[in-house]
């Protein structure tokens, strides 16, 4: 725990990152506490038709859609989704990702070149293509978005601690420890993991980052999950026929998801500078950088 | 490197039977889709045989495969067109959006990304660092609307969508841009760019971002070298410095970053196409999944990643000219 | 002033965690033409850090000049136009042969590039002026006449630098070439713009043991033979002792002694110079780290720095620093207690 104390004092003297902490914070309140913070909490399910595309006022803060929904309480009921698909699409990048990497990491020959092809499969196409087909196949439900995202992304995650395991693999305390007769599960778990940890949590961090720009992109296309849901990627495709009279309405989820992303961004940028910018190097971090912009 | 071609193949057929079994592996039935409502079983059936599709799927794969290696991508279950004929008459118009997006991203980028690095911590630098982070925020498909908003709708400077109103111009790349330029069409010309100007706009964002970002922390790291303080010692001109020696080694790196640059804006292609209604190659593939038409899914999807494959390949090999120190490992 | 360059009671500060570091305290040299000066003394005395500031290039995130002038030819350089001082004293009048020359090349281009962009601006036959300054660098030519003259130049030193088949080395990236190869380069691209002083920092500590003698050979008979003077830093006292004409001693931020080399090592005055000649393991050693510590510069002690280490130091040492004088002819020191002194 002194470790995380430590990242904590870091991290707080950075600007940026404690900004990204806030919008992240904000986030995550505002999927908490939905139903107290709206003004309307019943219009994610009730139409008021009679009410349709209201501008911004005291009534509706951020106005009112086609059905006549407030903007704002279907926003701050989007946040859970948009959570929702965040965590549990990257956590299982990582359940995934991770035991993929350290077994093609550790181990060498036939197993682990096999393991990293069929990563780079995965990563030659481009996640939003193969997102976009994976759920179109399953069609557009919340839990086959989480699906399409997790198959596509743990590749990432995996590189990642494939690089990573090989690079310590050379490292002379690896080395000894192994010759004295450790077992391969006890060296991966008490030596390799804790080393490994914070490339993985800088990468979850931006990854999450992207793989909720991507859920947008497919909640847009009408892959996401269906109306009523308030998911924010697909009320920006409705309020489209609306333009450009109803601005708010295209507007107001547009800027919900850009300040979500920047804020994992931004605290991603700060952790990778905190947790370890010299190893990062070391193990040639800066081209795996290059690849996290995709979608 | 050796490995890498060798490795070209295998991974590409990898590519191949996965989207292949996802495909095949759908609760709804395309062919039942494409008979259409009325049709009966027995039809739905009879089509099914004609387009081979109740062989064994290991069979399907192999006969896939075959037809590949001949060039023939199949057939859509949609337009009943041959896929690669479809892609190759949308192809030009992907082309030409992403090249006019990565032109105008390295042209401005990099220099501003130089520029930001050697006024660090300048009003200049620190404008730009915010737009930058921002730029890796926002949903492409977002930005595209709001530009549309603003500039097409509300200020009436552009178009809204699509590539041309009107005639194209006579050619034979079907690069609007080119082809115009060839011929003289000037009108062609301006209506050309006026169409481009939004979609390029929005699929160049992202990647105007990155590459300012990178270039930036390139130059910042190769102004420490020692190089550079031996031709400050020795008095050379400051713009040779900067311009010709720390810019280059800034780029050997930067180079790798438009390779995958080029990924980067193939990818926001599709969703950028989809939001202009740009006829390319996105919005192709955006529509064969919505329809279900799954020939043209595994077309597109066969060629997108054997290009992206050629691209990695291509940028390895440019960076072992780009850094001389590679030729040698 | 008849000196070639005199730095005159110059002063360099550092910004610091614990403030202002006191790097250069109001220190005075003189270099005559053609002298080969050696500046001595133990890693962080600001030896590299005075070759710097006479080369104005201090790192841009740091020192700063408090205070002094640096007569160059009668014309203080502090005080002169910045830009006729980049295109017309440095790499010109003054050139510079770095500590690392591997480092000091670009790896990307060829020996021969950087070498012809070096002359397409600091050659001897170029003409500079007003008129020069019309066009950006980036896009003056290179006249064909003159870049045939300055390569035949170039292969000319290359040769008297005793680098093996020029032609070829020009076409070779630096790290195609041994260690020894690159400092003879260093060296002749110190003297193609023909300078009037040549500095040098440390040149010889990154090469490996066996090479550094020959190359300091080459180097003093390259600049004897055309009347250049150089500034050579080291911490090592035999290389001053093969090269040197004359021998500065420096100690945290002060010039303490100057000497004739024959005069430095055999009646050294500075009770300073006389520690370090003693701790010498064998004559024409490297220096070796004498009992006590070097002052930290922030707040280092007053009047002259060496006082608290000092077996002869006594209350005007700790006030007001000592004027130099002169103990015979050209050996001048600083120091109320000179060794060998009444």
């Amino acid at each position: 725990m002194n470790a995380a104390l430590f990242v904590l004092s870091r991290l707080a003297r950075d600007r940026s990152a404690l900004i990204g902490l806030v919008l992240i914070l904000g986030l995550v309140a505002a999927a908490l506490l939905a139903p107290v913070l709206a003004t309307h909490p019943d219009d994610v399910f009730e139409l008021h038709p009679s009410k349709r595309l209201l501008p911004p006022g005291a009534q509706h803060l951020l106005g009112t859609d086609r059905m006549g929904s407030d903007i704002y309480s279907r926003l701050l009921f989007g946040a859970r989704i948009t959570i929702l698909i965040g965590v549990i699409a990257v956590g299982a990048s990582l359940v995934i990702g991770v035991p993929v990497g350290l077994v093609a990491g550790y181990y060498h020959g036939w197993l682990s070149d096999l393991l990293m092809r069929v990563s780079d499969v995965f990563l030659a196409v481009p996640q939003v293509v193969l997102a976009i087909a994976i759920a179109q196949t399953l069609g557009p439900s919340l839990p086959n978005v989480i699906l399409a995202l997790s198959v596509t992304y743990w590749p990432w995650f995996a590189r990642l601690v494939y690089a990573e395991t090989r690079t310590l693999q050379k490292e002379v305390f690896v080395e000894s420890t192994a010759a004295l007769g450790a077992s391969p599960l006890r060296l991966i778990a008490l030596h390799v993991l804790p080393n490994v940890a914070s490339p993985i949590i800088v990468r979850a961090s931006i990854g999450m980052g992207f793989t909720i720009l991507t859920a947008a992109a497919l909640g847009f296309l009408g892959l996401g999950p269906p109306p009523p849901t308030p998911e924010w990627g697909r009320t920006i495709a409705e309020s489209r026929e609306f333009l450009p009279d109803a601005w708010w309405y295209a507007a107001a989820p547009g800027v919900a998801i850009f300040l979500t992303v920047m804020g994992f961004n931004l605290l991603g940028d700060g952790l990778r500078d905190v947790l370890d910018p010299r190893i990062r190097r070391a193990s040639g971090g800066a081209r795996g950088l290059a690849g996290d912009a995709d979608g | 490197m050796l490995r890498r071609l060798a490795w070209f193949l295998p991974t590409l057929l990898g590519l191949l039977a996965v989207t292949f079994v996802i495909a095949r592996v759908i609760p709804a039935d395309p062919v039942a889709l494409v008979a259409g409502e009325t049709a009966t079983p027995a039809q739905v059936e009879a089509l099914r045989r004609q387009l081979g599709l109740d062989r064994p799927l290991a069979v399907q794969f192999v006969d896939y495969v075959g037809r590949l290696i001949k060039g023939d991508l199949g057939t859509s279950l949609y337009t009943t067109r041959p896929i690669a004929d479809d892609l190759a008459s949308r192809l030009p118009a992907t082309i030409e959006l992403t090249l006019v997006a990565m032109v105008f991203s390295v042209v401005v980028g990099i220099p501003l990304g130089v520029v930001s690095a050697l006024w660090r911590n300048s009003a200049l630098d620190h404008a730009l660092r915010v737009v930058t982070v921002s730029g890796l925020a926002i949903a492409s498909f977002w930005l595209g609307i709001m530009l549309q908003l603003l500039f097409a709708m509300r200020l009436g400077w552009t178009p809204l969508n699509g590539r041309l109103r009107g005639f194209p111009p006579q050619g034979l790349t079907g690069l609007y841009l080119v082809d115009a330029a060839l011929t003289g069409d000037g009108a062609a010309l301006g209506a050309a760019l006026s169409h481009l100007a939004l979609p390029a706009a929005t699929l160049a964002f992202p990647a105007l971002a990155t590459l300012v970002r990178f270039t930036r922390a390139g130059v910042l790291e190769v102004m420490q070298s020692n190089f550079v303080l031996y031709e400050r010692a020795m008095g050379m001109p400051r713009s040779v410095i900067v311009w010709k020696y720390i810019l280059r080694s800034a780029l050997t790196s930067t180079v790798t970053q438009i390779g995958l640059l080029f990924g980067i804006l193939l990818a926001g292609a599709v969703v950028t196409e989809t939001v202009f209604d740009w006829p390319g190659i996105g919005t192709y593939a955006v529509n064969s999944i919505i329809r279900s038409d799954y020939n043209a899914v595994m077309g597109f999807t066969v060629w997108a990643g054997a290009i992206f494959l050629l691209v990695n390949l291509l940028v390895d090999i440019a960076h072992t000219f780009i850094d001389p120190r590679e030729r040698a490992a | 002033m008849d000196e070639l360059l005199s730095v005159r009671e110059l002063e360099v500060e550092f910004p610091t965690d614990q403030g202002p570091a006191q790097v250069l305290d109001r220190i005075s040299l003189d270099i005559g033409q053609g002298e080969v000066v050696g500046l001595v003394g133990e890693s962080g005395c600001g030896k590299t850090t005075l070759a710097r500031t006479i080369l104005g290039v201090l790192p841009q995130s740091g020192g700063r000049i408090r205070g002094g002038a640096i007569f160059f030819k009668g014309r203080d350089l502090l005080r002169e136009n910045p830009v006729v001082v980049n295109d017309e004293v440095r790499g010109r009048a003054i050139t510079f042969i770095p500590q690392d020359p591997f480092s000091s090349f670009s790896p990307l281009f060829t020996v021969g590039t950087q070498i012809m962009d070096l002359m397409k601006w600091k050659s001897p036959r170029r003409r500079g002026g007003a008129g020069a300054r019309r066009w950006p660098a980036l896009l003056r030519g290179y006249p064909r006449e003159r870049w045939r003259a300055d390569r035949a130049a170039a292969l000319d030193v290359l040769r008297a630098a005793q680098i093996p088949e020029p032609e070829r080395a020009l076409g070779r990236l630096p790290h195609e070439l041994s260690g020894g190869q690159r400092q003879r380069l260093m060296i002749a691209m110190a003297l193609l713009p023909r300078p009037d002083l040549i500095i040098a920092d440390e040149p010889t500590t990154s090469l490996d043991v066996t090479i550094p003698a020959q190359i300091l050979r080459l180097l003093r008979a390259l600049v004897k033979e055309r009347g250049v003077s150089v500034l050579f830093t080291t911490h090592d006292l035999g290389t001053a002792y093969e090269v040197c004409d004359r021998v500065v001693v420096m100690y945290a931020g002060q010039e303490m002694e100057s000497a004739p080399t024959d005069a430095f090592f055999q009646r050294p005055a500075h009770p300073y110079t006389r520690r370090l000649l003693e701790s010498l393991p064998s004559p024409g050693g490297e220096i070796r780290d004498i009992p006590g510590e070097v002052p930290s510069l922030v707040g280092p002690p007053p009047g002259c720095r060496f006082h608290p280490r000092c077996d002869y130091a006594t209350a005007e040492c700790a006030t007001l620093r000592p004027a130099a004088h002169a103990v015979e002819g050209l050996h001048r020191v600083r120091c109320y207690h000179p060794v060998g002194a009444s």
